[in-house]
């Protein structure tokens, strides 16, 4: 039985690994030795920069929020194929994952600009204008991080034993308690895990924002855009906001790192 | 740092000299014919313009080709200062291209266009804006470019000139991204140069700015020390600067002589 085995180590798995794992380290190790060290802590304690994470931070969590709420039972109805044509909203709802984020930022425009599909009676009855401003960011982020979401809750409630449903139900509980108390704390890592990637899309958004929403500093411009904007004048400074918001993202990982591997691996 | 500028008035008053003759063979003579391809790196606001010499420019020199890298002066200065795989550069101001000019990374920069701002309004003017002063009115929505980009420097030069306070929606990363902004009616004025004016076409409508307070911008052109086809490149800035095809199109499409 011991003598049948693939080797540890195979050289045709070990040499590419390697590579990709080269590839995606060098660039960071790179960032991490370009970056102003000596006048970084003036860079990122800027009020542009300080302005700009504040502004990432409340529209990544404000869009995870808002994606977990509708997204979740979306991600139910799919895995229950209790829509009609679930193949096509599956497919419809990959789209903005799939798409270029400047094309979901057009067709947000189309949808909910000042002369967009629905935008336009935002405008005329209410005066409600979405594009520059912040419910514009948070409103971009959703659409391309949501996507992230809904296909990992959707895999974890397919895989999901259905007997613990049925016994609940058995026992007299309401639909509502069961999904409350059975269905989402048997998902709960992968919701974790689907929540973070959905987080991490949003606050990684740049060009579904600055399509829709624009670029001001304090209402619109996330972390992304001042970074983009600093590269146009001062590289340095644009680096060391890069160095700032990795140093977010690692802490969140760092933080989850328990849940999330367990939910990954689920 | 006057030097360079006192440098490039220099260059530009020798430039006048064979200007005289615009029309005859670039001051190429003696090198070997251009052919093959070249990228050039331009400001956005010459996205429509440049192709329509390069396409007189191969006509001229078969065998070239002329490919394109668009983008907010700023950024493509980055790009070549970063190394980009670029023949020539274009922006849209001096102090922009003195910084890759400083840095050694292009050839000497010839003016060849200039430029004024103009205030672009979606077409039916919804905010009904009749000058530079509606801009400062709190219901106009108004886009600017980054002041990192030329257009930005000029459209903050042009508020300071007028003596008004704008508090504009969004600082674009190039004047492409205010143009549509006003395009897509989603602001209900932009600062552009009057060029975008002209080549957005019934798209937009403007209000001139009075050329006394107004704001220019001239637009230098350079070969890129570590281009891969000097001679093709060295041909291009010539033919842009001094053949009258060149100038003529630029006329054409409104910018105006830098000398």
């Amino acid at each position: 039985m011991s003598s049948r085995r693939i080797s540890p180590r195979p050289a045709f798995l070990m040499v590419p690994g390697i590579i990709a794992l080269a590839f995606l380290v060098l660039p960071l190790l790179a960032l991490l030795w370009q970056a102003p060290w000596g006048d970084i802590t003036s860079i990122v304690s800027s009020p542009l920069a300080l302005d700009a994470l504040r502004l990432s931070l409340v529209t990544s969590l404000t869009a995870t929020a808002f994606a977990t709420v509708v997204g979740v039972p979306l991600a139910w109805l799919l895995a229950r194929e209790v829509l009609p044509a679930t193949r096509l909203v599956r497919a419809l709802v990959i789209v903005p994952l799939l798409l270029p984020p400047v094309v979901s930022g057009v067709m947000l425009l189309s949808a909910f600009g000042r002369r967009g599909f629905v935008g336009q009676y935002l405008y005329s009855a209410f005066g409600i204008q979405l594009p520059f401003t912040t419910a514009g960011v948070v409103l971009a982020e959703a659409f391309v991080a949501m996507p992230f979401l809904i296909i990992t809750l959707e895999g974890a409630f397919r895989s999901l034993d259905r007997r613990y449903e049925d016994a609940a139900i058995t026992l007299g509980a309401s639909s509502w308690t069961v999904f409350r108390r059975v269905t989402v704390p048997l998902i709960a890592p992968s919701l974790l895990a689907g929540a973070v990637l959905c987080w991490a899309r949003a606050l990684g958004e740049f060009g579904a924002t600055i399509t829709f929403a624009g670029n001001l500093p304090g209402v619109t411009q996330t972390m992304p855009l001042a970074v983009y904007s600093a590269l146009e004048s001062d590289r340095s400074a644009a680096i060391a906001l890069s160095v700032l918001l990795l140093g977010v993202c690692v802490a969140v990982l760092v933080a989850l790192r328990g849940y999330y591997l367990k939910g990954a691996s689920a | 740092m006057r030097r360079p500028r006192t440098a490039l008035l220099a260059l530009t008053l020798v430039a006048v000299i064979p200007g005289a003759f615009v029309g005859t063979q670039p001051v190429t003579a003696a090198t070997a014919a251009p052919t093959g391809s070249i990228t050039v790196s331009a400001a956005a606001s010459l996205t429509d313009v440049f192709p329509v010499i390069a396409a007189a420019f191969q006509k001229r020199f078969p065998g070239t080709t002329v490919s394109f890298n668009f983008g907010g002066s700023s950024a493509i200065v980055e790009q070549v200062n970063a190394g980009a795989p670029v023949d020539v550069l274009a922006t849209a101001s001096e102090p922009t291209m003195w910084k890759a000019a400083n840095a050694g990374h292009t050839g000497r920069p010839l003016l060849f266009a200039k430029n004024t701002m103009a205030i672009a309004m979606p077409a039916g003017n919804p905010a009904g804006i009749t000058g530079l002063a509606d801009l400062s009115r709190s219901d106009v929505l108004t886009a600017v470019c980054a002041v990192a980009v030329p257009c930005g420097t000029a459209a903050r030069d042009l508020f300071a000139t007028n003596g008004i306070s704008v508090r504009p929606v969004t600082f674009e990363l190039d004047v492409r991204g205010v143009l549509g902004k006003v395009m897509a009616d989603e602001v209900d004025a932009g600062i552009v140069y009057v060029t975008d004016v002209r080549s957005a076409g019934s798209a937009v409508t403007s209000v001139a700015i009075p050329a006394d307070r107004n704001v220019t911008t001239t637009y230098p052109i350079a070969t890129v020390t570590d281009g891969r086809n000097p001679v093709t490149a060295r041909a291009f800035v010539a033919y842009v600067r001094y053949s009258r095809s060149a100038q003529g199109i630029l006329r054409a499409y409104g910018f105006a002589k830098p000398w």
